[in-house]
């Protein structure tokens, strides 16, 4: 008997990190994953296509959603994790880094939002996941620009759940907490440790902890949910 | 002939959209029907779907993308939206531009 193919998921940033887990986990799960990074993926599965696409290049992307639509007619599910750091006081911040985390986080997660759209409304639903941080509820010194641009994608996660719900489109987004990936590689321990010690919850996160937020969020129960922001670890109980 | 099929495609958005509306609020199918703006019958989110739908037909019919809603065209006081004549010739130069 043939099986029913399971829900399409696009997932950035899947090179490497949590991007890289998600697109095993998913893939794991019966998804068709299609997956995108700027540089080559080394993982390969027959229900996984990877994309070499800068999600800040209008053109690439919107190419890539045409192969998707022809691939496979229809989005399911978006997991919007491509996303770039930039850790430094502000004073050391040249203005090529504050353009280029803008970029990538805020301009490239609402083109792949924008787009992924027109490819969801034709199934009449859809669930997109956004990717904030931690460190927004906690105003963390030594990350302006990065906390800057991730509360930047925490509004445009409320505000396109108003403007989506028509199509019963839900968005909402994951804020991890420290994670140990190459994101924060460069972070020193110490100042690791001290936002760990700001959570409710006093650990690092694990990658399961963010793809349980989004089982949850892209569940299709839970087309009830929307424009939600969910912090792990407690990190915005004040 | 382009701008036949353009119309074309333009009429069919026309029977979706129409089938979502009430019976005494269609969209006539003809060149000179107002879609937005005064008299029009699509409101600002009717627009917004109508715009898409255009462009996904465009891409399936005619295997060209083009981006419909930049912002010079949704500011424009002659806007291009207004009526499916001058929406076909806005999506004809756009497509001008793309070749």
């Amino acid at each position: 008997m043939d099986q029913k193919p399971g829900p399409v998921t696009l997932i950035t940033g899947t090179r490497k990190g949590i991007g890289r887990y998600l697109a095993e986990y998913y893939v794991a799960l019966g998804h068709q994953v299609i997956g995108c990074s700027r540089g080559p993926q080394d993982y390969s599965h027959p229900a996984y296509n990877h994309f070499r696409v800068d999600v800040t290049d209008e053109n690439q992307t919107v190419a890539m959603f045409a192969k998707i639509r022809v691939l496979h007619g229809g989005l399911d599910n978006l997991i919007n994790n491509a996303g770039v750091a930039s850790m430094n006081h502000s004073l050391l911040t040249p203005m090529k880094a504050v353009w280029g985390v803008l970029d990538t986080n805020v301009a490239g997660t609402f083109l792949v939002c924008r787009e992924a759209v027109k490819l969801m409304r034709k199934r009449g639903a859809g669930r997109i996941v956004n990717f904030v941080t931690a460190a927004v509820p906690l105003n963390l010194e030594g990350e302006a620009i990065y906390v800057a641009s991730k509360a930047a994608v925490a509004s445009l996660t409320r505000v396109l759940a108003r403007e989506l719900g028509n199509y019963k489109i839900t968005v909402n987004a994951v804020g991890p907490t420290p994670i140990q990936t190459d994101l924060i590689r460069g972070v020193p321990t110490e100042k690791l440790d001290a936002l760990v010690s700001r959570q409710a919850i006093r650990r690092y996160g694990e990658f399961r902890d963010v793809s349980n937020v989004i089982d949850f969020f892209i569940s299709p129960q839970s087309d009830f949910i929307t424009g939600q922001i969910i912090y792990l670890g407690g990190a915005d109980v004040r | 002939m382009e701008s036949e099929k353009i119309v074309h495609i333009i009429f069919a958005v026309i029977d979706e959209t129409n089938a979502e509306l009430p019976a005494d609020w269609q969209i006539e199918k003809s060149k000179d029907a107002i879609l937005f703006g005064n008299g029009g019958k699509l409101d600002s989110l009717g627009i917004v779907n109508f715009i898409v739908a255009v462009e996904d037909r465009v891409l399936e019919e005619l295997g060209i993308l083009i981006t419909l809603a930049d912002e010079q065209a949704m500011s424009q006081r002659n806007s291009p939206f207004r009526t499916v004549s001058s929406l076909s010739t806005y999506i004809a130069e756009l497509m001008g531009r793309e070749s």
